[in-house]
């Protein structure tokens, strides 16, 4: 990113739309897609490399001979119910991903991980950071046809920054919000903050409007009817500014209590989409129905790993956090979970963010239990401890990796025993409460960097592993000050070095995301951030 | 009469007890209605808005004399992780459901039961009986939720008698929900019905060997009118006991069968309700249960007393 | 007494072969569980990814599971937990809820009254919140899913033990034997009792399938043994994911829990008819 730019919107948009739609599609898909759109092909053939190169699995996604026709209602599983449609609330990222369909922000993410101009048409940066210009698309309605005026855009935000609370990043930063004309927003923050961007995904409702109550946004799907705990319906935003989008006429996100449960589903044929599926499942529905199904493979987005509580007594001294790297071995965790699909990580940032991303973390860390062993005694612990991993007992891939965990630290003497609670309780006690040992856990997160690193900051309030370095501390921020993106990448990946040597944590992969659709659907894309965007899938022609 | 009228007003102390202690667990457990909505991004001070919106922050009596107001009016307030529902409008339809998928199961058991443990007394020893308690045996020691998956395999996937998950709302066709619904009932009811066979059985022998058997028989009457006469009579004292532990069991079981055949009744509710410290729901599912559960043992009581003439003289 | 030879043990045995064959599966069962608790074939904890996921073979007379762990091993030492847990629950359970039952059943008047209100209580308790309460009081752990699962199973047993009683109390043995100036505790447990041994019997071969297969729903919540610990439920429960992949995960553990449960419910029923 430059200093200061103005984005042409729409164009942009649609290219960014055009180059996912070129690496993960067919030819013939991409012909109707142009000629539906009008843009030229040749805007788009030099972008596919660059997207080729970006850590989201775009590519293992096989183009597929398939072509799309308008209509039809797709039914999507889930194993979990809503927390509120309240965008604006603070929810878990199974409601992000479904409220992404419902609701758009003045920008939003692509499944490249970069943020486009959405309500507004265009956006503008000062140099130093610190005033965000945006001027708002034209005809742009919200889903029940009433028009989207300045007024709208400063509610939303006001209200976020209410309902955040005054101690939330947001709130902190921003100063004032004003508006020159009836077409321009300028937002204006108290320190320069060049990630402020990712921020204003927050969703454009009405001027006071409750949606809670009534959720209206501007997003490709609008609410019929929610059921709670049963379903939600969604049915085409027939104002929705982006021509040709969405294919289908309705989407029910259908809440199922338990995996196995949603699994019979899927191949009863009741439920068309299911995420996170294992890959014992995949294998069952490539023997049993193979030409029922696509398999899309994608990553979860998820630090996942045995975070280590820093103050419990052996893991004050880096040495024991260092043997507990060397001591696990995350090949065979991929191996035995994942089908060796998953990527490895060795620091609290994922792959997919490649801006922020330093890779030679990941190889920290080798399996090496001689050399655990070592480390152990050198810290005066050469006979092992007892380590009780908590685990909440809902995730059943928290509780395998956990058992995985627990037999590989049998070798270099640690005794380690699970102890499983409820989610609720894991809430509680372990993340807010940090009274436990070490706890296996995945941590998902937005698209700016500060989102997934700031919780190691010495007193932050999600500091859960008690990390506390002051060189992490200076660095971070320095991080958050910086303008230039540069600059502040550097940071950012000294800062997952930082969490690397001194072993904060024993971080293991970016999990593989097996995503089953049925085959009469296709065009499902993962985001590198929480988002099922509904609004690219399409009922395959027969 | 009098007697009567001292179990109503037990019962009612039943339930208030119950209702009592529920309010103190959930005061114990680890957790709020508050973090388990906000999660880990929450603010601190969200969390404490939350709190203080949910009134989580009042003294526990406090709390608890405001519900019992209100729930006495017949108001049950509402939900905290669905804010803006009222707790009736949430079980209604899902009271409706669990009703439907009990009496169903009920009936089931009841069906079944009492010809089957005939037909294994007067068959005793033979194939029959080897056969039909064998089957049963082994469907006892089968766990719900792995009988009900096998029910959805079985019966589902493989021979296509229903569509796992396709319920269809009782509002909308009432008999295609019953249809649905009679499938987690034969889950919840198999091993409740071998259950019952073998108390039955076990409780007809009992009574087959008493003095009062052998002189009938010994003054020829036929074992057929002895059965149906006498024994039968007798057998069924100690089972009113036991089916009133059969409703507490088959609402434990639709509990799980709720979850594996994916039906939107109160078991479902709970679970869920339960994880998201959802209390004002979850008490109020809890009243539902006890109140069943504490009214069927209240009637099999008076049941007793009709059946058992030396008790109804007292 | 006469002297239990082996011969006429054996003519015992042709005479009752109920009881032959359910002493026989249990007595099969405690030598493979005390085995398993000293030695397995393979670890019962190792994993191995070289060797997930495999069908019964020679080397795995029952296959591996989903982490390369030998069945086999497993299972037999599962045994011994579940076999374990199961009779410490109902000893817990039943000898607790017997003798509530029974006294409440035998004096009646209010102390019957609010002892058995209070059973009713934890009755109707849904015993999901109640199992959660317990064990967020006690801890997860082996012992403490013992106590747990045996309060829970108190009402049972009590609401059998004092519809017997009451069923007897005006029997004429009864009668003659409050006459002869038997103490009442005397006469539930010489006289009531043994006559209500059958539906006792049932009863407790009821509570062992229970307790085993409490022990396996309480994984559903996480609230059961702690992996890696194997108990038969537990594996019951983790195998249901790889039931189309690997169903010999979940047979022998299957298997093993029908057997034994039928071994008790045989040598119940054998015993009662002799």
């Amino acid at each position: 990113m430059r200093d200061s730019r103005t984005i042409p919107s729409t164009i942009e948009y649609e290219r960014a739309r055009i180059e996912v739609f070129l690496v993960k599609r067919s030819l013939a898909i991409l012909l109707t897609l142009v000629l539906g759109l009008g843009v030229v092909l040749s805007g788009c053939s030099g972008a596919s490399k660059d997207d080729s190169q970006a850590g989201t699995d775009v590519n293992a996604q096989k183009p597929t001979e398939t072509e799309p026709v308008y209509g039809g209602q797709l039914i999507y599983g889930m194993t979990q119910d809503l927390v509120s449609l309240d965008p604006h609330e603070s929810t878990d990222a199974g409601t992000r991903c479904v409220v992404f369909n419902i609701y758009e922000g003045l920008v939003k993410p692509t499944a490249a991980g970069d943020l486009v101009p959405a309500v507004a048409e265009s956006y503008d940066i000062s140099s130093d950071a610190k005033s965000y210009t945006f001027t708002l698309r034209d005809q742009i309605r919200f889903q029940n046809g009433d028009p989207v005026t300045i007024k709208d855009i400063e509610y939303s935000i006001h209200r976020y920054a209410e309902l955040s609370g005054e101690s939330s990043a947001f709130s902190l930063a921003l100063d004032q919000v004003t508006c020159p004309d009836d077409k321009t927003v300028v937002i204006t923050l108290k320190q320069p903050d060049s990630e402020f961007l990712s921020q204003l995904t927050l969703a454009i409702i009405p001027d006071g409007s409750d949606p809670v109550q009534n959720p209206i946004g501007t997003g490709p799907f609008k609410v019929d009817t929610y059921k709670v705990g049963e379903y939600l319906d969604l049915s085409k935003n027939e104002y929705y500014w982006v021509s040709g989008a969405p294919y289908l006429d309705s989407v029910r996100f259908k809440f199922i209590a338990d995996v196995n449960t949603a699994f019979t589903e899927l191949q009863a044929g009741t439920i068309d989409v299911l995420n996170y599926l294992t890959t014992a499942q995949v294998d069952a529905l490539q023997k049993s129905a193979q030409d029922q199904f696509r398999i899309v493979e994608g990553n979860m987005n998820l630090v996942h790993a045995l975070f280590l509580n820093n103050d419990f007594e052996p893991f004050k001294d880096v040495r024991v956090r260092q043997a507990m790297c060397y001591a696990v071995d995350r090949d065979a965790i991929n191996q035995f979970m994942f089908g060796g699909k998953s990527t490895l990580i060795g620091s609290h940032m994922i792959p997919s963010l490649q801006t922020w991303y330093e890779p030679s973390c990941a190889d920290a860390y080798p399996h090496d239990v001689q050399k655990a062993k070592e480390l152990l005694a050198e810290a005066g612990y050469g006979d092992g401890f007892e380590l009780t991993i908590t685990v909440p007992s809902q995730y059943s891939q928290h509780v395998d990796t956990a058992q995985i965990i627990a037999d590989q630290l049998s070798e270099v003497g640690i005794k380690a025993t699970l102890k499983q609670i409820e989610w609720s309780s894991w809430l509680t006690d372990v993340y807010k409460g940090r009274q436990y040992e070490a706890t296996v856990i995945g941590f998902d997160g937005k698209l700016n960097p500060s989102d997934w690193l700031a919780k190691y900051g010495t007193n932050d309030s999600k500091n859960m592993t008690n990390y506390s370095n002051a060189e992490y501390d200076e660095l971070l921020g320095k991080a958050l000050a910086a303008v230039d993106q540069g600059e502040k990448a550097a940071y950012y990946k000294q800062m997952q070095l930082n969490l690397s040597e001194n072993a904060a944590s024993v971080y293991l992969e970016d999990p593989a995301d097996f995503v089953a659709i049925s085959s009469r659907f296709d065009g499902y894309y993962f985001y590198p951030t929480a988002a099922w965007d509904v609004s690219t899938i399409y009922m395959v022609k027969e | 009469m009098k007697s009567v009228v001292n179990k109503l007003i037990s019962l009612i102390i039943t339930v208030l007890v119950i209702s009592f202690v529920t309010f103190i667990v959930f005061s114990i457990i680890p957790g709020n209605a508050a973090i388990a909505k906000l999660g880990v991004d929450a603010s601190p001070e969200q969390i404490e808005r939350l709190e203080e919106e949910m009134g989580l922050n009042d003294p526990i009596v406090l709390r608890y004399g405001k519900w019992l107001l209100n729930a006495l009016k017949g108001d049950f307030g509402e939900s905290l992780q669905y804010s803006g529902t009222k707790v009736s409008a949430l079980l209604s339809s899902r009271l409706q459901v669990t009703l439907v998928l009990s009496l169903l199961s009920m009936g089931l058991i009841l069906l079944f039961s009492f010809p089957i443990s005939l037909l294994c007394v007067r068959h005793q020893g033979k194939w029959v009986d080897a056969l039909l308690s064998g089957l049963g045996q082994v469907l006892m020691a089968v766990p719900a939720f792995f009988l009900g998956i096998m029910i959805t395999y079985l019966l589902g996937l493989v021979l296509h008698f229903f569509k796992p998950g396709a319920y269809i709302p009782l509002s909308e066709n009432p008999s295609r929900a019953v249809l649905y619904l009679l499938f987690p009932a034969i889950s919840i009811a198999l091993p409740k019905i071998s259950m019952t066979v073998r108390f039955l059985k076990s409780s007809i022998q009992g009574e087959l060997s008493q003095d009062y058997v052998r002189t009938a028989r010994s003054h020829g009457m036929s074992q057929g009118k002895v059965l149906s006469a006498h024994v039968l009579k007798n057998a069924l004292i100690p089972v009113i006991t036991f089916l009133a532990t059969i409703i507490a069991e088959i609402m434990a079981g639709s509990i799980v069968a709720e979850q594996v055949f994916s039906v939107p009744g109160i078991g479902r509710l709970l679970i869920t309700s339960i994880s998201a410290r959802d209390f004002p729901v979850v008490q109020a599912i809890v009243m539902y249960i006890t109140s069943v559960v504490v009214t069927a043992g209240f009637v099999m009581d008076i049941l007793y007393i009709l059946v058992d003439p030396r008790l109804r003289r007292k | 007494m006469k002297k239990w030879t082996l011969s006429r043990i054996w003519e015992y045995c042709k005479v009752h072969p109920k009881v032959f064959a359910g002493a026989l599966i249990l007595f099969v069962f405690l030598i493979l569980s005390l085995l398993g608790q000293v030695w397995t074939p393979f670890s019962v904890t190792k994993m191995d990814p070289l060797s997930v996921s495999q069908s019964p073979s020679l080397l795995h007379i029952f296959g591996t599971d989903n982490f390369g762990r030998d069945v086999f091993s497993r299972v037999i030492n599962g045994c011994g937990i579940t076999v374990l847990v199961a009779l410490l629950t109902n000893l817990v359970g039943g000898g607790i809820g017997i003798l509530v039952g029974s006294l409440t059943g035998y004096f009646g008047g209010s102390f019957d009254q609010i002892l058995m209100r209070i059973n009713d209580m934890l009755l109707s308790f849904p015993s999901v919140l109640l199992a959660l309460l317990l064990i967020s009081f006690l801890g997860p752990g082996t012992l403490n899913v013992v106590l747990a699962l045996g309060i829970l199973f108190i009402p049972s047993y009590a609401r059998i033990a004092r519809g017997e009683v009451i069923r007897f109390k005006d029997r004429d043995f009864v009668r003659s034997a409050r006459l002869q100036g038997v103490s009442p505790l005397r006469i539930i447990f010489l006289h009531i009792l043994p006559n209500a041994r059958i539906s006792l019997f049932t009863a407790a071969a009821i509570g062992f399938n229970n307790a085993v297969l409490a022990e396996a729903s309480m994984s559903y919540l996480g609230l059961g043994l702690q992996p890696p610990t194997p108990s038969l439920g537990r594996m019951l429960f983790e195998a249901q994911s790889y039931l189309l992949n690997c169903p010999w995960y979940a047979l022998f553990p299957g298997i093993t829990i029908i057997l034994m449960i039928l071994g008790a419910a045989l040598l119940s029923e054998g015993l009662k008819e002799s």
